[in-house]
């Protein structure tokens, strides 16, 4: 079975004309341009630096590291099939997903680097302002397009984003790095609230949409949940408004101390009150019209993305139904790894690239080739990554789900484990970055394996388990129902455990530390001992963070820190 | 030093008020706290202001009508402030004279400060021009307006850079 979609267009994601393609092929040029001049010494490496991190290149403990823009999480068969000759041709055969939905590379050589952006932007990629203290990739529902519970698609306005923030020629140096996410749902799969804007999009009485504006969310060494500033913002406001939003933080916001420089921290000083006040003085005081969104602006990029043209079904249902009940691994898989899509017959899926035992987030160049070729066969050639480092299939028919299934399971992609306690979330760590005191990579293994039974999981339920090998948490360890946090404990790599973050849904909250850090067998063993104090304590069909809140915290300390 | 103007090299005939001197004659740049001095100056020559980056351009407000130059300073080059207050100087505050940016500023800004609205650039004294030439014709397009009012390219908020 095999869909050809309608259009020449791309399904679910921008697709690029010759004048975009032309500006990426100057990037390229201008960053070779760079690249020499930094080798002539013309450039000193603290003025490099920052002109190599808005090209996604980092300097890491053993090697550069290349973050790979994969703009709102979507991209195609053919691009997937670039990332993984990248990983072949210039890195160890393997990539790693990331939170913010992008792909990053661990062992980069700084003179190919120009040569691998050229082949990135042969199939419409670039690795453009994915680190740097400027605007990151604008991230998007993971079920965009696709969700039974979708209001509107917020791919279109990621992409105004992304276009209107590419090279911003006021907003590039600004104090520190700045997210921004938007979700298309009321069902807010985005962590609006844990980002510098949230936008949720609903529909407005025009029949144009409105936002919702959420700003100063963010995780790292201070975790605060963003401010509501506006309930209401009209479609065709939405640029301005980021703008004024912007303009206050990029003159206002601290540049003494990069831990005090987000402008979370800003709006906290000022006071929510009179951010607004400043947000809403320099909205007033704008060329409004010169930044207007209106309608056809929003259309003509709509009309830049391929739509999936549905087949009708036929008897799908009932055949999946059959397969479910034939096969028992398969209906768990099933249970846990679909999600309902709008479209009758179809759903999209979950591919968990959280295999017992394993890395989270890595995928092999294989398993990417593998990846685009269902993509091709059921979903229409489009892929998404999810901030939670998954791959998302968008639209597959319910009775291709067991021929997808089967050869995920064949290729080391089909745990059953979505939303359960492996489907762990971690950065990389002390094992490649600078920054790390810790390694998250081994204990993300220990914790993978110690709960790999596929009915024990089951059994626990939903649980969301982050972890950051240091403060700065990229791990969200923070929004962890359980978060593990890699601290330097006299010179020993140790684990503090939170319990009781929440990432999303209307109820994001911040994990509370539970006591002082254990080594990491220790922490593997004190977890355990939570989640069998959870499943004694629990009420029927009560999750893992209910029983939390229900309890406090002091119950699951007293197990956390029992001796054997 | 030189000045960038236009791809142009040109003499910077600019004098800089120097610390506890009085005021010169001719064409002088003074701080934000000689800016009443520099005002009250009995001379023909031409008066412009240095700002720090901390300095808010709304304070220029009422003396910007009988100022020929605003000089915004980069402390260093990630200090990304001047963009906005030479960008508010021309879309708040309408102004119509020169915005020059010097300090620790690199030609790979270039193009962005020409588009906040600078039109001079205070070249660091080893610099190369050809260099910051090249950076201005680096890019034919850009992803959003600004405020040069350039010719929209294509569809959405794409502009066709000279």
């Amino acid at each position: 079975m095999s869909h050809s979609p309608s259009a020449a267009l791309p399904v679910g994601h921008y697709a690029y004309d010759d004048v975009d393609r032309t500006f990426l092929k100057q990037r390229v040029a201008q960053f070779k341009d760079q690249v020499e001049r930094r080798l002539s010494g013309a450039l000193t490496e603290e003025e490099f630096k920052p002109l190599r991190l808005m090209n996604g290149l980092y300097l890491q403990l053993h090697a550069y590291m290349l973050r790979v823009a994969i703009p709102y999480g979507v991209l195609d068969a053919k691009q997937m099939r670039t990332l993984a000759h990248i990983a072949r041709t210039y890195d160890r055969d393997y990539g790693h997903f990331t939170t913010r939905q992008n792909i990053q590379f661990n062992w980069i050589r700084l003179e190919d680097t120009p040569e691998i952006l050229n082949v990135l932007a042969d199939t419409d990629m670039h690795a453009i302002q994915t680190s740097g203290n400027c605007i990151r990739n604008v991230t998007a529902d993971q079920f965009a397009g696709a969700a039974a519970d979708e209001v509107l698609d917020p791919r279109v306005y990621a992409e105004i984003l992304r276009q209107w923030s590419t090279l911003h020629p006021e907003f590039t140096f600004l104090p520190r790095k700045f997210k921004i996410a938007i979700s298309g749902s009321q069902q807010d799969r985005v962590a609006a609230r844990f980002h510098d804007i949230g936008l949720i999009s609903r529909e407005g009485e025009n029949g144009r949409p409105v936002f919702e504006v959420f700003v100063g969310g963010g995780l790292g060494r201070t975790p605060i949940i963003g401010v509501r500033l506006r309930d209401d913002l009209p479609e065709e406001d939405l640029i301005a408004y980021l703008e004024a939003v912007l303009r206050v933080y990029n003159a206002h916001g601290r540049r003494d101390n990069i831990y005090k420089a987000r402008i979370k921290i800003l709006v906290q000083a000022l006071g929510t009150e009179e951010f607004l006040n400043q947000v809403n003085a320099e909205f007033a005081a704008m060329d409004r019209a010169r930044y207007r969104l209106p309608e056809s602006t929003v259309e003509a990029i709509r009309a830049r993305f391929g739509a999936p043209d549905f087949a009708p079904a036929g008897n799908a249902a009932e055949k999946l139904a059959a397969q479910r009940k034939a096969d028992r691994a398969f209906d768990a898989w099933v249970h846990t790894n679909t999600h309902p899509h709008k479209q009758s017959g179809y759903c999209s899926i979950t591919i968990s690239c959280k295999p017992a035992g394993g890395i989270p987030g890595d995928v092999t160049s294989a398993q990417m080739d593998l990846l685009a070729d269902l993509a091709e066969r059921y979903s229409f050639g489009e892929l998404r990554i999810t901030h939670l480092q998954n791959v998302v299939l968008g639209h597959v028919r319910q009775d291709a789900l067991y021929d997808v299934w089967q050869a995920l399971e064949k290729n080391g992609l089909g745990e059953a484990n979505i939303g359960f306690i492996t489907d762990i979330v971690a950065c990389p760590g002390l094992d490649y970055c600078a920054l790390a005191n810790a390694r998250s990579i081994p204990i993300a293994q220990k914790l993978s394996s110690r709960f790999a039974n596929a009915d024990l999981q089951r059994e626990i339920g939903p649980l969301r388990l982050n972890i950051s090998g240091c403060i700065n948490a990229c791990g969200h360890h923070h929004a962890g129902h359980i978060g593990i946090l890699g601290v330097d404990k006299r010179g020993e790599e140790a684990f503090q455990i939170t319990l009781g973050g929440s990432a999303g849904d209307g109820d994001a909250s911040i994990g509370q530390i539970l006591g002082s850090a254990m080594s990491e067998d220790e922490t593997v063993d004190a977890i355990a001992r939570i989640i069998d104090t959870y499943l004694s304590r629990r009420t029927a069909g009560e999750r893992f963070i209910e029983t939390c809140r229900r309890l406090g915290t002091a119950p699951f300390k007293d197990a956390a820190y029992a001796t054997a | 030093m030189p000045l960038l103007e236009n791809g142009q090299i040109i003499q910077d005939t600019w004098q800089i008020a120097v610390e506890g001197v009085s005021l010169p004659a001719g064409d002088v740049l003074v701080p934000l706290a000689r800016l009443s001095e520099g005002l009250g100056r009995n001379s023909d020559g031409r008066l412009g202001v240095v700002l720090s980056s901390a300095d808010e351009v709304e304070t220029l407000r009422d003396a910007l009508p009988r100022l020929d130059v605003v000089a915004l300073t980069f402390p260093v080059f990630r200090d990304g402030r001047p963009f906005t207050q030479a960008r508010a100087l021309r879309e708040h505050l309408h102004f119509k004279g020169e915005i020059r940016a010097g300090g620790h500023v690199l030609p790979d800004q270039y193009e962005f400060l020409l588009r906040c609205g600078v039109t001079a650039i205070d070249l660091p004294g080893s610099s190369d021009p050809a260099v910051w030439q090249r950076a201005h014709e680096a890019f034919t397009v850009a992803y959003q307006p600004s405020i040069l009012k350039e010719q929209a390219e294509g569809f959405a908020f794409r502009r066709r850079l000279a």
